[in-house]
């Protein structure tokens, strides 16, 4: 069965169903699959590797997360309930090049089962409540169209709102160039509704995965409270293939991954994907308003 | 004199007027005929040269957005306010000549001025980096929107830039996340905030600075969410195709009205602005000095809500 086959048969779950350890069920486990590690050319059968979180079991590689299941990983079980999921993208600038909007839109929904590149809600982390957000890279590199931005500020109007801590976890290529202006917006636009969050004394915690690039790490994710990373995620503003043919020169190793964004000061913590779920409990736990703390409320 | 800068578009216009100034160099009174000559060709100049210029497609109007005559941030800076001071510095890491900020008084009032700043020459391109800005350039920006903010002065900023710097200690210094400190914080200063797109609007490094309570631009700047060279080289992997993806991309100051995302175009003078800088001086002040009388007197909640409300109605989506 194509992964893509089975992300829709989740799909119909809705993805709040949570196992033992977030991993999947056995028979959800497609048959036969076998997948190469980049890092360590080892070959994973597919369902030791959803069993390890989409880890690579050999050398610790962090392979992408589908959103559906970074949920099932991060929330508690059946607390995710989805909101805006029927917000589609439209083709404001009528794209067409080499290959149509139209087509690479289809595309995305077919490869993610999704109608858009971002899936937000509210959930509960360790019974913490909070509004979520998880990019999936599976559609156009979840890169930011109006929808994706609309979505997120609305996740943050919402959390604002309740009162609620944000928790987004990003996954993507950047603007969305078929939208063009419409694209760029939204990074004002998504920054716009973190700002009036976070002036509300609410917290916010961003979770970088591989990749986060672009228009979308120059908005929403780095302005969280506290911005953590996935091992070996590759992070920055402009891709290294524009980098080098500015500067013609070869880019240093480790540029632009997480322990080089640690390095230089840029984010708080690289945390593996093991430990995310109880390392988001544990900060929640220290930024939810309290009363009792005797500080500002 | 500095050699010509002729535009792709505007060849079949330069040769025939080089023609004309070459028969002109010749002995009229030798050849009865060459007046006669001369002045037929003058005529077809003058019809080439409104067909040259009327209707420009969006890549014509991309090379004038980046000729290098045209007027710049400092030269708005210096024809449209007075006692400018220029402030300096991120506090942090260093001065950024990519961007300028500082306070100036237009048509007699206090602002705030932030901009894009190209060079003029070789020398003054290599200091500014080519407008290009690193993130202590959006840094001190930011901070001098904090400063209007805290003494309620208005904010007057202009777009001129291919981008922010693409470079290793761009990212090493955190481009992202100065990009979108910027827009959080211009998101909610309570002054009023006219941006005007002069020149090049290149995606981040332009928003960052782009956006406000009006968004005025040139008839002939562009503003877009990547180069039509690497959207060329993404789309056709062919940086040549630059000239369709220009088109794709809707980045024309008409595109982005049509589409409601800029609020007015100031008209330029036929060529482009740098064929009459000092008309378009006139026209960019009188554009800026409306907005910001009619943004005068609102109170800094309201500024800032409306503000809000004109992102948050950014976006297209499926019925
Ligand atoms: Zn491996």
């Amino acid at each position: 069965m194509p992964i893509s086959d089975w992300f829709s048969a989740r799909e119909a779950r809705r993805y709040t169903r949570v196992s033992e350890g977030a991993s999947a069920p056995a028979s959800d486990v497609p048959d036969g699959v076998w997948i190469k590690c980049e890092t360590c050319h080892k070959t994973i059968y597919e369902g030791d590797l959803v069993a390890n979180m989409r880890v690579c079991p050999s050398c610790g590689h962090h392979f992408d997360v589908p959103a559906p299941q970074r949920i099932e990983m991060i929330a508690d079980e059946g607390s995710f309930l989805e909101t805006d999921g029927h917000l589609a993208p439209a083709d404001p600038l009528s794209f067409v090049a080499a290959k149509s909007y139209a087509e690479s839109l289809e595309g995305g929904r077919a490869k993610s089962g999704l109608n858009e590149g971002v899936v937000t809600g509210t959930a509960a982390i360790d019974g913490i409540p909070v509004v979520l957000g998880v990019m999936d890279f599976r559609f156009i590199g979840a890169s930011m169209g109006s929808v994706v931005g609309e979505k997120i500020a609305r996740a943050f109007e919402l959390a604002t709102e309740r009162r609620l801590p944000v928790v987004m976890i990003t996954a993507s290529g950047g603007a969305r160039m078929q939208e063009g202006m419409f694209s760029l917006m939204q990074m004002a636009k998504t920054s716009a509704a973190v700002q009036r969050h976070l002036a509300r004394g609410l917290p916010y915690v961003s979770v970088l995965s591989n990749p986060t690039y672009g228009g979308v790490t120059a908005s929403f994710p780095v302005l969280a409270d506290v911005i953590l990373a996935e091992p070996g995620a590759s992070i920055g503003f402009t891709g290294p293939r524009i980098i080098e043919q500015t500067i013609r020169q070869k880019l240093p190793k480790g540029f632009q991954t997480s322990e080089f964004m640690l390095e230089h000061g840029l984010i708080d913590e690289v945390v593996p994907r093991g430990e995310l779920r109880s390392r988001l409990a544990l900060l929640l736990n220290y930024l939810t308003p309290r009363v009792s703390d005797g500080g500002a409320s | 004199m500095a050699r010509r800068h002729v535009m792709e578009f505007e060849r079949p216009l330069f040769a025939l007027e080089d023609k004309v100034v070459a028969l002109k160099r010749m002995d009229v009174s030798a050849d009865p005929e060459l007046a006669a000559e001369i002045e037929a060709l003058s005529a077809q100049i003058e019809v080439l040269r409104d067909q040259t210029y009327r209707d420009l497609g969006p890549w014509d109007r991309v090379q004038i957005a980046r000729h290098p005559s045209r007027p710049k941030t400092e030269h708005y800076i210096a024809a449209l306010f007075d006692d400018v001071l220029e402030l300096h510095g991120d506090r942090s890491y260093g001065d950024d000549e990519a961007m300028f900020a500082g306070l100036g008084t237009f048509q007699g009032r206090r602002v705030v001025i932030l901009g894009h700043r190209k060079g003029t020459d070789t020398k003054s391109n290599i200091r500014r980096n080519f407008g290009s800005p690193h993130p202590e350039g959006f840094r001190k920006a930011m901070r001098i929107m904090q400063m209007a903010d805290k003494f309620g002065l208005p904010i007057v900023s202009f777009l001129d830039t291919a981008g922010a710097f693409p470079g290793i200690e761009a990212e090493e210094r955190g481009q992202a996340w100065a990009i979108a400190e910027s827009l959080a914080t211009l998101s909610a200063v309570g002054v009023p905030v006219v941006a005007v797109g002069i020149g090049e609007g290149g995606s981040g490094g332009a928003l960052a600075i782009g956006f406000g309570d009006r968004l005025i631009m040139l008839e002939n700047s562009y503003y877009s969410v990547i180069s039509p060279e690497a959207c060329a080289s993404i789309l056709y992997r062919d940086s040549a195709q630059a000239s369709s993806a220009a088109a794709c991309l809707k980045m024309t100051a008409s595109d982005l009205l049509g589409m409601g995302i800029i609020d007015e175009i100031v008209p330029e003078p036929v060529g482009g602005a740098h064929h009459d800088p000092a008309a378009m001086f006139v026209a960019v002040g009188t554009s800026v000095g409306r907005a910001l009388l009619e943004l005068s007197g609102i109170h800094r909640e309201e500024l800032v809500a409306t503000r809000y409300e004109r992102l948050r109605a950014v976006g297209a989506y499926a019925p």
